[in-house]
């Protein structure tokens, strides 16, 4: 484990892996709730946890340091089901990546569960992941201008929904109707790290 | 709609309305927002009596014109520029007096980017996620202001204004700004570091309230591999592959993948929102405090 100074107030803590990175995250949240860590901002990612708005970065910096990381535990909460059409117009591409049919591309996704590893690119977008490294793929050469709400994507170890229409350069595999994203919703993101997701595959009409 | 409103006659090349944002919710993809010179805008709120959360319009260049429907204080602060009641020049940087139904024009910047304009009792707006600001990355917060649009007032508190006039700064000839390096200036070649912190860069005129983008040397990466995305924070000094470094504001995302050299102190950040485009830059490395 790492902690870089970040500007005067935030630590970027590094460490070697995502299993790492969501131990890191759940013990940070627990000593923010139990009133031992002050900060605006807990910011989980790919292989670090982003501290911002400490008054004292390096003493949090020496006391992660010298303090033990619990390893993560267990995925406790509920599991959201997400309804796919596997319709996307990059599944053939997307197949001919894994070497599998297209109807198979489906019924792989539609077997893992994912986790959102962490949000980001968008409110409400979480980088879902749970597949084999065996089936990363690379994003699209040349971005889309616009990606329509409620797509179902793939890039690199990733499975993400976008939700709002946007650019994007994911790997479009479907489609679903479920709204990620209400800001008159409590909570507005359907997402958030450590939410455990299921697609659920649905007849396209 | 009640009286308390004012309705937009001249929307300006783009006015939004802006608060203190809403931190708190990165970890769910959402940036801060807010204004961007910050102690403009907390400037004119208090000379209108407003508590230093309410919500104002900030403009970007060509100013904006509106139309209150019943009388309120006004302050135009940050950027100077010309403002107008029906015609008649008033005071920049003061609480003016708008009649009802009178023409409040908030002209283009003599110097600088940004105007920050407040009404006595705030621009009321329904706040999203705890805030009232536009947030130009991800579309949340009101949509910036159109011509003919109607904005709501809220009530005027009972305080008083402490201050009458305020000196302001004056926009940059020369925006100078602190850097801690790191988290990623290992992944640099050490002559990049040196040209960052030495050399001259500019203001780009693609710049906007996600990033002041430069131009300058590009920076050359000892590392090419891809980083992982991770949590950035204001002033984060970004290098996408083009090697310009962009300085992130307030609607910045709120992960990246491109390293980041550098943190701006938040104290410079105001400064370089009213750094107009061409504006020389120089990049000075300081410690960790």
């Amino acid at each position: 484990m790492r902690a870089l100074p970040v500007g005067d107030d935030a630590l970027l803590v590094e460490v070697n892996s995502g299993e790492e990175a969501r131990a890191l995250h759940a013990e940070l949240l627990r000593r923010r709730a139990e009133g031992s860590l002050s900060v605006r901002e807990i910011v989980p990612a790919a292989r670090t946890v982003l501290l911002d708005g400490l008054a004292a970065p390096s003493r949090v910096a020496c006391e992660l340091a010298m303090s033990e990381v619990p390893p993560a535990p267990p995925r406790a909460r509920d599991v959201v089901e997400l309804p796919v059409r596997y319709d996307g117009p990059d599944l053939a591409d997307v197949a001919a990546h894994w070497g599998v049919s297209a109807h198979d591309v489906a019924r792989i996704h539609a077997d893992i569960e994912f986790s959102v590893a962490f949000c980001g690119f968008a409110p409400g977008f979480g980088y879902l992941t749970g597949l084999p490294p065996r089936y990363d793929v690379p994003r699209r050469a040349t971005p889309r201008t616009a990606v329509p709400a409620g797509a179902v994507a793939l890039a690199g170890p990733y499975t993400g929904v976008y939700p709002r229409s946007s650019p994007g350069g994911w790997q479009l595999i479907g489609t679903t109707d479920t709204v990620l994203w209400d800001h008159t919703r409590v909570p507005a993101a359907l997402l958030s790290p450590g939410t455990r997701v299921r697609f659920v595959p649905v007849g396209s009409s | 709609m009640t009286d308390r409103a004012f309705s937009v006659v001249r929307a300006g090349a783009l006015t939004t309305v802006q608060d203190l944002g809403r931190a708190g919710h990165a970890h769910l993809g959402v940036p801060r927002s807010g204004a961007l010179d910050g102690p403009a805008a907390a400037l004119v709120n208090r000379l209108v009596g407003n508590a230093p959360e309410a919500a104002v319009l900030e403009t970007t260049l060509g100013g904006c014109a509106v139309r209150p429907r019943s009388t309120v204080t006004v302050a135009v602060g940050g950027a100077p520029c010309r403002v107008t009641v029906n015609g008649r020049p008033v005071a920049w940087g003061a609480p003016v007096r708008v009649p009802a139904g009178a023409l409040l024009d908030v002209g283009a910047a003599d110097s600088g980017v940004r105007s920050y304009v407040a009404f006595s009792g705030g621009i009321a707006v329904e706040p999203v996620l705890g805030s009232r600001s536009t947030d130009l990355l991800s579309g949340l917060g009101p949509p910036p202001l159109t011509d003919g649009a109607v904005l709501p007032l809220g009530r005027p508190t009972r305080l008083h204004a402490r201050v009458d006039v305020a000196p302001q700064p004056a926009p940059p000839a020369e925006l100078v700004l602190r850097v801690t390096l790191g988290p990623r200036d290992d992944w640099f070649t050490p002559a990049a570091v040196r040209a960052f912190t030495t050399r001259a860069y500019s203001v780009s005129a693609a710049s906007n309230r996600i990033g002041l983008r430069t131009e300058g040397p590009a920076l050359e990466r000892a590392l090419t591999s891809e980083l992982p995305s991770e949590g950035v924070v204001l002033g984060a000094v970004q290098v996408p592959p083009d090697g310009r470094p962009v300085v992130f504001l307030a609607d910045h995302p709120t992960t990246g993948g491109y390293p980041v050299i550098a943190v701006v102190r938040a104290a410079d950040l105001p400064a370089a929102a009213q750094a107009v485009p061409g504006t020389p830059i120089r990049f000075v490395a300081v410690r960790h405090r």
